[in-house]
């Protein structure tokens, strides 16, 4: 049992971790890309600049985005080997996909692109970041084809003590997917988008290369409008989607105990998880069915009848997720998203009207927002793993069936310990690096040689 | 040709792949506190490494992917089962990766030799367990009838596998030395040399021992393809360090690369139709039948790696083509 909670805590850790780096390299290459292509179509400098100086801070955050991949990599083998004999037959085609098609392109190109500004074509570099954009994002979309099998299985067979791949097209036009990879990827949008609004408010309000800093705003406020309306609208069908496909995760997700028809929304709760029942709740009757179904009436299945039914397709045991923290994710990520299509639409006001730079309190808000999309992007995943439980793959093997026998509660320990102190150092120089490149913004050349290049040469990356 | 010998041979195309590329960024890692005197010169170091080692490590991952889409039990047995010695890699690689952009972020001297050292540590760590990994493979491990490993850490570490962890770290030390003499300009290319000559001195005697305890410990040399290879690959570290001495540095390289093949390729042949020995009853060992996919699976991915293999080979060729000239101290990133 400990061995079981020590997995899932070494697990939990290290995933969420990797996913502070994940969006912003989604986002921002894109971001990054796109200023580079208005660099080579306009031939301004000032994108060049703006280029360099995003682009030093999207390499910082890879390189912690790479590094703590690897460990992803090997991890299924490390603590979940019972998991990895029982679903390997299907899951390990995405993962090796991805390295194939995704990983290598981003990361050559990747070095092409930081080594290549005086070597290659001006067209060609641009296309170097466009490829990595690619790369991040086909990345995203083959580990969301492996994880969208957990969430639900599809083109398989049980043979031979293990679940084995009978249609690969079905695995990878999971239905599942046609609503992960969008959300997630989005939400990669979103983060890079605010992260490029914050950083050119701040430059902004301290009227520092306001020509740039106006260029990168509206970039990214564009990009970041369009992509926080797409999450949140599909969010809402995915949220629909998953009212029919994994019932018990929605109930969790609203603390919702009986089943009722019509449904009511629960805005606010307090779960008392002992006695399955919400001790108070504020709620607005017929709406969760509404928001389930698009219309107000309709029979929304609760927790406990759910359980009943669980018990008798599966056995007795347990499949009520965690609901108290699965509620307060579900609520922090809309309200996430509910605060971003606000404060762009605002911003969006502000600007057609010319009053952008006349209300420094809005660019302060779009400062402190810079964690808002992390947020939401951290609580999101809380919930879609989370309220998996206990199901390691849906309804085919529970996670305690799924742990690495040969591996000691004393091992996982060992390395849980060594991971969090790791990663806590580097997230203290990630933290370090990143602030003191955007506080001294793009002006002054990152490193200079023994010799100082002529200003001809001075690139970031002298 | 059945799939799943095909997939062997893929696999091991990969760890091929991964140390011969992998194995002078480690070199040159491990060299750098050594060989850069000043800090100029140190950049100079890792820029001679700095556009390729990202896509080099993938060869890596992909492994990774690979054993665990064809070969999922070898993938689960050997990463629960060798999890501390991994998780020591891993961190190798982790302080490696971000101390190459970290350590140009800031010019305070303090914080550059510390992400120098970085780099230092996490090659030398993942240089020398490599290599105790790959003899563990060989020689066998504890392996229940449940394909479960039942041994610990210490396990791991005997004679054999660490002359075989030493051999890797030797290795790759030579191979990235060469690399430098090939890719950076001025006196540093005959501090690298003699550096090279030195350890291509200390390597040939520890291969002749690890030729005799492999023969000794495993059952390689009962196959007469793997013993061949083999030996091939000291043929060719001794002819390397003949090239060297000569002053032909890149046919060195050549040469010394194709001992890191043939090692490899020695290694995976010896172990052939074998994934993982157990020494506790030979049957008990998983092969490349009991630990593969399915047909059907093992079928697609044959397809997605015939279309896909070809393609990488040739953008990663074209980096190479890019960086092939020398790198000088005027645009230097790290
Ligand atoms: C939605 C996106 C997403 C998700 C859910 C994950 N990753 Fe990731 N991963 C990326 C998106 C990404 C990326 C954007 O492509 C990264 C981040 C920064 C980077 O360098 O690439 C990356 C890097 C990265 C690397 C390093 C690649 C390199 O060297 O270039 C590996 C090995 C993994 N990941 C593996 C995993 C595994 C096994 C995951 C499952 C637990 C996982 N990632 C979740
Ligand atoms: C990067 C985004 C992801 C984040 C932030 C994330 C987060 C988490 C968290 C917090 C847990 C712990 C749940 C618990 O123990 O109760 C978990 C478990 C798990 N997730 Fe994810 N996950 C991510 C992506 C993935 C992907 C893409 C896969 C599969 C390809 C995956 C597979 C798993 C597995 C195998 C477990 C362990 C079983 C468990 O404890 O539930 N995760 N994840
Ligand atoms: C009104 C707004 C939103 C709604 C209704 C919504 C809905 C959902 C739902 C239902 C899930 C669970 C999916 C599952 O369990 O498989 C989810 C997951 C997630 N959400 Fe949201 N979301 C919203 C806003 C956002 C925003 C603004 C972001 C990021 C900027 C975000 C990032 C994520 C992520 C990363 C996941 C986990 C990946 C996934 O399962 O798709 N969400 N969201």
């Amino acid at each position: 049992m400990s061995e079981l909670l020590l997995a899932r805590w070494q697990f939990g850790v290290t995933s969420l971790y990797h996913f502070i780096f994940v969006p912003l390299t989604l986002g921002l290459s894109v971001l990054v890309a796109i200023m580079e292509t208005m660099y080579v179509r306009t031939g301004n400098e000032t994108y060049k600049k703006m280029t360099q100086f995003f682009g030093k801070l999207f390499l910082i955050n890879f390189a912690m985005g790479v590094v703590t991949g690897i460990v992803q990599e090997f991890h299924f083998g490390m603590n979940w080997s019972e998991y990895s004999r029982f679903v390997g037959d299907i899951f390990g085609a995405p993962l090796a996909i991805e390295a194939l098609l995704a990983f290598f392109l981003e990361s050559t190109f990747l070095g092409i692109w930081v080594f290549g500004w005086d070597k290659l074509p001006k067209k060609v570099h641009a296309l170097s970041i466009w490829m990595v954009a690619i790369g991040s994002n086909l990345s995203a979309l083959w580990i969301l084809i492996a994880n969208s099998f957990m969430q639900e299985p599809v083109g398989y067979v049980l043979r031979n003590g293990r679940a084995e791949m009978t249609d690969f097209f079905a695995l990878i036009t999971n239905p599942h997917v046609f609503y992960q990879f969008p959300h997630t990827v989005l939400g990669g949008f979103c983060t890079g988008a605010f992260f490029v609004l914050g950083i050119s408010a701040y430059h902004l309000l301290r009227k520092n290369q306001v020509d740039l800093f106006r260029r990168s705003f509206n970039i990214a406020l564009v990009f970041g409008f369009i992509s926080v309306l797409l999450v949140t609208t599909v969010g809402h069908t995915q949220g629909q989607y998953l009212v029919k496909t994994q019932p018990m995760k929605m109930a969790a997700a609203e603390a919702h105990w009986e089943t009722a028809d019509p449904a009511p929304f629960n805005v606010l709760a307090v779960v008392d998880e002992a006695n399955q029942k919400n001790s108070f709740e504020i709620s607005v009757p017929g709406v969760l069915s509404f928001m389930s179904y698009n219309s107000f009436s309709g029979e929304v299945k609760g927790l406990r009848d759910l359980q009943i039914e669980a018990e008798a397709q599966y056995g007795p045991g347990n499949y009520i997720p965690p609901v108290t923290s699965i509620f307060w994710s579900f609520r922090i990520m809309v309200a996430a998203g509910g605060w971003m299509v606000l404060i762009t639409m605002l911003t969006l006001y502000l600007w057609k009207t010319g009053k952008l730079e006349g209300t420094p309190l809005v660019l302060k808000a779009l400062l402190w927002s810079i964690p808002v999309p992390y947020l939401a992007n951290f609580t999101g995943w809380y919930m879609a793993e989370v309220g998996r439980q206990p199901w390691m793959v849906y309804g085919l093997q529970k996670v305690e069936n799924a742990v690495s026998p040969a591996v000691s509660a004393g091992e996982i320990l060992t390395t849980l310990i060594g991971f969090t102190v790791i990663y806590g150092l580097l997230a203290v120089a990630d933290f370090y690096l990143l602030v003191k490149f955007i506080k001294q913004g793009p002006d002054e050349p990152v490193t200079v040689g023994a010799q100082k290049p002529s200003p001809k040469e001075v690139s970031l990356w002298t | 040709m059945d799939l799943n010998i095909l997939w062997f041979i893929l696999v091991a195309v990969l760890f091929i792949g991964f140390f011969f590329l992998e194995g002078f960024d480690f070199g040159v890692g491990m060299l750098l506190p050594f060989l850069g005197k000043n800090d100029n010169e140190r950049r100079v170091i890792i820029n001679s490494i700095g556009p390729v080692w990202d896509g080099n490590e993938v060869w890596l991952i992909t492994a990774g992917g690979a054993l665990f889409a064809a070969f999922p039990n070898w993938y689960a047995t050997l990463f629960s089962g060798f999890y501390l010695a991994l998780f020591v890699i891993l961190v190798g690689l982790i302080v490696r990766g971000v101390a190459f952009e970290f350590r140009s972020s800031d010019r305070n001297p303090a914080w550059r030799n510390l992400w120098d050292w970085m780099i230092f540590v996490g090659s030398f760590l993942s240089a020398l367990l490599w290599g105790v990994a790959v003899t563990n493979l060989l020689q066998g491990v504890p392996i229940d009838a449940n394909m479960q490993y039942v041994g610990g850490f210490w396990n791991l570490l005997s004679p054999y596998t660490l002359v075989g962890g030493l051999t890797t770290l030797l290795v790759f030390t030579l191979h990235g030395a060469l690399f430098l003499t090939l890719k950076i300009e001025g006196d540093m290319v005959e501090r690298a040399r003699r550096v090279a000559t030195r350890v291509g001195l200390v390597t040939i005697p520890v291969v002749l021992v690890l030729a005799l305890l492999t023969y000794v410990n495993t059952d390689l040399f009962t196959k007469a393809g793997a013993a061949v290879v083999f030996v091939g690959s000291a043929v060719f570290l001794v002819l390397a360090w003949l090239l060297l001495k000569s002053g032909r540095n890149g046919w060195a390289f050549i040469a010394n690369g194709l001992t890191i093949v043939c090692f490899t390729a020695a290694m995976f042949w010896g172990l052939f139709p074998r994934v993982m020995v157990s020494n506790l009853n030979p049957d008990w060992s998983l092969t490349i039948y009991n630990a593969s996919s399915s047909p059907y699976t093992l079928k697609v991915m044959t397809v997605v790696a015939l279309t896909m293999v070809p393609i990488v080979l040739l953008y990663q060729a074209w980096t190479y083509w890019v960086f092939r000239h020398r790198v000088t101290d005027k645009h230097l990133h790290y």
